[in-house]
């Protein structure tokens, strides 16, 4: 399948998500400049992490109106598959594909670590290689992590199961205890309802390579290959 | 522009300018013989205003190294791998094989962020970041080696954490994982904190760009953020001590944008790329003057500058304030005559302005125009190091020597003594401050913060990898300056080796108080001396570095601080190693010799003491020997985890081991045959614990003997817990909470430490 990693002024996990796209995976991958206005034929865009326009406003708010956004909205809508990590995420909620908020952590400090994060669904074209509840290791790098969405809407989002991903403890527990950044309901990743576009905040691109630590974020990459496959 | 040759006559004064006399040149930091100096060099002609304040920064103590030079050329700072000799680049070059070199240096940026802890922290990393990337290399590891007062002081509160803020969103923004680094606190600080940025890059060899201006009709092109009224006379500032009226000084400290940074960096590379380019350097500190002046100084040339054209963000600015201002994100490029257009275009691609400001002449005279007149016009030589700007031997005289406190008694109940001095803000975790930086990003962080005594980064697109480390215990050198300076490059050097790899060289920062002391000067001559011993006893040469004299107030100066950035290479980022315990079952091994005391131990300052008493000596051969030993012992599979023996000694070591182990689930019993107070929280040089699995045993103790290492058994890991046979022990819970605790404790914080 062929892959687009998108580059904005200002990304910065753009290499590692080619690098572990291409290398770890063998996938084609294209690197797309924000302004160009077509994404030719692909199969799957990665919004990657970093400060596009340096964040000075609020994560995501400028990169949403470079040029290349309108085509991904196109393609989001047409059912292509879109994964946004990071400020990919943040990205994915002020272009309107995915609903929500990232707002500033709660601690007001930026945090980078090592994070436990529950797979809520395992039959999402992202997590099909996973087992059911399985918890996975993945860094989590960010200033504005927190995930909002008003009550009613919340209850919607979890109703129809669009949160994919959960900071938890170790061991699985989901608590306020085990919440990095003062995500409603831990929420650390989310689908769209038609199932093509992901958001999450953690950086599954950073635990691929097993020369540098573990390769927890093998499984998303791995699932949504494997669902081309299968298709 | 107008052609060179139309330019006559001296320049003129700026209408508006102060009259140029010998109070406004002292008022500049110059002394009377270098006003007189100035005046001979000019043939007898009065300078301009802008004429004096470039002098005034290219002969401030930032930019010459008038008062360290003669000291620092008695530093090895040629050979082994090295591909530049220190000082002649932005930065260090070291080859690291296969085609591949390795770019470094250290920085500091004490004086800013004493006032503005935010700006000041965030310009430093940014300057450091520039002057790496400026020789075409990728950054691909940043480290900070902060000092600061007591963790109980609110001042110290205030700076620490703005400094820690600063770091983390120029660093983060930039994309640049911060690996490592050091933290201290002690009173000596509490007016002049210390912050030393150090980067680290990547580039192959047929791609490094230099910094240096030649060829008579090249253009001169200006690239990046526009020039503002922000940092003027930074590079004077921070060449003169700190007093009441620093804070008004403000104005002198630059504000940071490290979106546009990250613009540049990759304009910057994506240049590299071609071979448009004769040279470039970062406008850092002393901007458009030090850039232009040092790379025509470098190529012999000279640099004409038409001073209308150079973006500015606000109208009205004089010349003066233009050459001087000190405006982040700059860079000054030379290209090839008929190659500018590849430089636009670059650069535009990355939405930054570049502007035509000059060409390269052949007169050798630094000159600049503004309105159509001549406003400079000084001989490029008189103006640059190794040339005509001044260098001085000053008065050395040593310091009554500190004499030996009583006071300090002896640790009597162990296990509270281990407990304090993990706690103590010195060694606690550093937890709460990595974990504002990313490590992480660019995936290739191997051995991060708080896991080993380097950070291990691989080398992108191989399997090489860089250890990285800085360190100075400068309570040593409070001491004795050679013997602290000698120990500060030699544990440097042993915690690249604890992970395997093998020194390359060092980058060094000199912090010290006022060279115009005598005792100062005699202190900084001693541990530049003590440094060179060390240097080349371990084969690990100076690439560069920076010297910031000055770190003092009413209250007194600093301790003398040489902070080392050591740089080591494996060739298999797979084989290293962490500090952390890897196995239940597998030998515990002290390597080096058991020798301790108190003199300079963090045991001393939980006292309350200050650093007194005879150091422990270091034997620079047997450290040395001991170093390629380790490096052997972790490539060869002996030793699964290696940690250095520094602050806290041997039980502090060992606890720090199981504290790192996997989910922290291993402890270690120690057989040691004497468990007294100094064997186990005395400190003294050239001690590593390791970690051998049973089956290789043999090989390791055979392989130590045989190369003369001293090697004592101590124990085995395992256990839910540290314990010391039946003397005492302590618990896995009881370490853990005083090591993630202690840090938060001492600032106050420790209500979001536990939140976090």
């Amino acid at each position: 399948m062929n892959w687009g990693v998108v580059v904005f002024p200002g990304s910065n996990c753009d290499d590692d998500a080619h690098d572990a796209l291409a290398r770890i995976f063998g996938q084609p991958v294209r690197m797309i400049w924000h302004r160009e206005t077509s994404l030719g034929d692909l199969d799957a865009i990665l919004l990657p992490g970093g400060f596009s326009y340096g964040d000075y406003l609020r994560g995501g708010a400028i990169a949403r109106f470079s040029p290349v956004m309108e085509d991904v909205v196109r393609f989001a809508r047409d059912g292509g598959v879109v994964i946004g990590i990071c400020n990919g995420f943040q990205i994915l909620t002020e272009a309107g594909l995915l609903p929500g908020a990232l707002l500033r952590n709660r601690s007001l400090r930026f945090i980078c670590r090592d994070q436990p994060v529950r797979v809520e669904r395992h039959d999402t074209r992202f997590t099909n290689a996973c087992d059911p509840g399985r918890v996975l290791h993945i860094p989590i790098a960010h200033n504005e992590g927190a995930y909002y969405l008003p009550g009613d809407q919340l209850a919607r989002l979890e109703d129809r199961g669009a949160v994919v991903l959960r900071y938890c403890a170790p061991d699985g527990t989901v608590s306020g205890e085990h919440n990095p950044n003062g995500s409603v309901n831990n929420i650390a990743g989310i689908v769209n309802e038609a199932g093509n576009v992901l958001g999450m905040m953690p950086h599954p691109e950073r635990c691929c390579d097993a020369a540098i630590g573990h390769t927890d974020g093998r499984l998303i990459f791995e699932s949504v290959i494997s669902s081309f496959v299968a298709a | 522009m107008p052609a060179p040759t139309e330019l006559t006559g001296p320049p003129e004064p700026v209408p508006g300018d102060p009259e140029v006399t010998l109070e406004l040149a002292r008022a500049h930091q110059l002394s009377d013989e270098e006003y007189e100096r100035i005046l001979a060099l000019l043939d007898g002609r009065t300078p301009t205003f802008t004429e004096l304040g470039v002098y005034s920064v290219m002969w401030s103590e930032h930019a010459s190294y008038k008062n360290s030079i003669l000291q620092l050329k008695t530093l090895p700072r040629s050979g082994g791998r090295l591909l530049v000799a220190a000082g002649e680049e932005n930065a260090g070059l070291v080859d690291i094989g296969d085609g591949w070199a390795v770019a470094f240096k250290i920085e500091s940026h004490n004086h800013p962020s004493a006032v503005e802890p935010y700006q000041g922290a965030a310009t430093g990393v940014g300057g450091i970041l520039r002057d790496v990337f400026t020789m075409g290399a990728r950054p691909i590891a940043l480290l900070d080696s902060l000092r600061f007062g007591s963790p109980s002081d609110r001042r110290v509160r205030y700076l620490f954490d703005g400094v820690v803020r600063g770091i983390a969103d120029y660093g983060n923004c930039v994309g640049v994982p911060t690996v490592g680094g050091e933290l201290y606190f002690e009173d000596a600080y509490r007016g002049n904190p210390l912050v030393n940025a150090m980067a680290v890059g990547i580039v192959h060899h047929d791609r490094v760009l230099r910094a240096t201006a030649e060829g008579a009709g090249n253009s001169v092109i200006y690239i990046g953020s526009r020039t503002g009224r922000d940092g003027i006379h930074g590079a004077t500032f921070a060449s003169e001590e700190l007093s009441e009226e620093s804070t008004s000084r403000r104005s002198n400290v630059q504000v940071g944008d490290p979106f546009t940074e990250k613009l540049l960096l990759e304009a910057t590379l994506a240049l590299a790329e071609t071979d448009a380019l004769v040279g470039i350097q970062d406008m850092g500190a002393a901007g458009l003057t030090c850039s232009s002046c040092e790379m025509a100084g470098r190529g012999g040339a000279g640099i004409l500058l038409d001073l209308d054209r150079v973006p500015l963000r606000e109208p009205g600015m004089t010349p003066y304030e233009i050459m001087l201002s000190e405006s982040q994100e700059r860079m000054l490029v030379v290209a090839k005559r008929g190659r500018e257009h590849e430089v636009f275009e670059i650069v535009r691609r990355w939405d930054l302005q570049a502007v035509e400001v000059g060409s390269i002449t052949d007169d050798g005279r630094m000159r600049a125009t503004s309105g159509g007149k001549l406003v400079i016009d000084i001989p490029v030589e008189s103006l640059v190091l190794g040339g005509g700007a001044p260098h001085y031997e000053r008065e050395a005289e040593a310091p009554e020597p500190v004499t030996f406190s009583a006071r300090t008694g002896e640790p009597e109940d162990f296990s509270a003594a281990t407990l304090a001095l993990l706690a103590s803000a010195n060694i606690a975790s550093r937890r709460h401050v990595f974990q504002q930086y990313d490590h992480m990003v660019r995936a290739n962080t191997r051995v991060g913060p708080g896991r080993g005594d380097a950070a291990v980064v691989r080398v992108p697109g191989t399997r090489k990898a860089l250890a990285l480390a800085t360190d100075c215990n400068a309570r040593l050198l409070r001491i004795d300056p050679r013997e602290g300076a000698r120990q500060a490059v030699a544990e440097a050097c042993r915690n690249v080796a604890c992970a395997g790899a093998t020194p390359l060289g060092i980058t060094n920062c000199l912090n010290f108080g006022n060279p115009y002391k005598p005792a100062v000067y005699w202190t900084f001559r001693e541990a530049v001396a003590g440094m060179g011993e060390a240097c080349r006893a371990l084969a690990a040469p100076v690439t560069g570095g920076n010297v910031s004299f000055y770190n003092e107030n009413p209250g007194g100066a600093v301790y003398p601080t040489p902070v080392i950035g050591a740089v080591g290479l494996t060739e298999d980022v797979e084989r290293t190693t962490g500090m952390g315990f890897v196995r239940e079952g597998e030998a515990v091994f002290l390597l080096g010799p058991s020798e301790t005391g108190w003199a300079g131990s963090e045991w001393q300052a939980l006292q309350g003491d200050e650093p007194a008493g005879a150091l422990v000596p270091i034997d620079l051969e047997l450290e040395a020997v001991l170093q390629r030993f380790l490096i052997r012992s972790v490539n060869s599979g002996w030793v699964s985890a290696a940690h250095d023996l520094s602050e806290g000694g041997l039980v502090v070591a060992i606890a720090e081991m199981a504290l790192a182990s996997p989910g922290r689930r291993i402890g270690a019993m120690i057989e040691l045959e004497e468990v007294t107070a100094l064997a186990l929280f005395g400190e003294g040089p050239s001690r590593v614990a390791v970690t051998v699995p049973v089956a290789e045993m043999d090989a390791f103790e055979q392989a130590a003997e045989a190369e003369g290492v001293p090697a004592q058994w101590l124990g085995t890991t395992g256990g839910d817990g540290i314990g010391f046979r039946t003397v005492f022990s302590v618990s896995m819970h009881e370490l853990a909470r005083a090591f993630d605790t202690g840090l938060g404790r001492a600032l106050g914080l420790i209500e979001s430490a536990a939140v976090s």
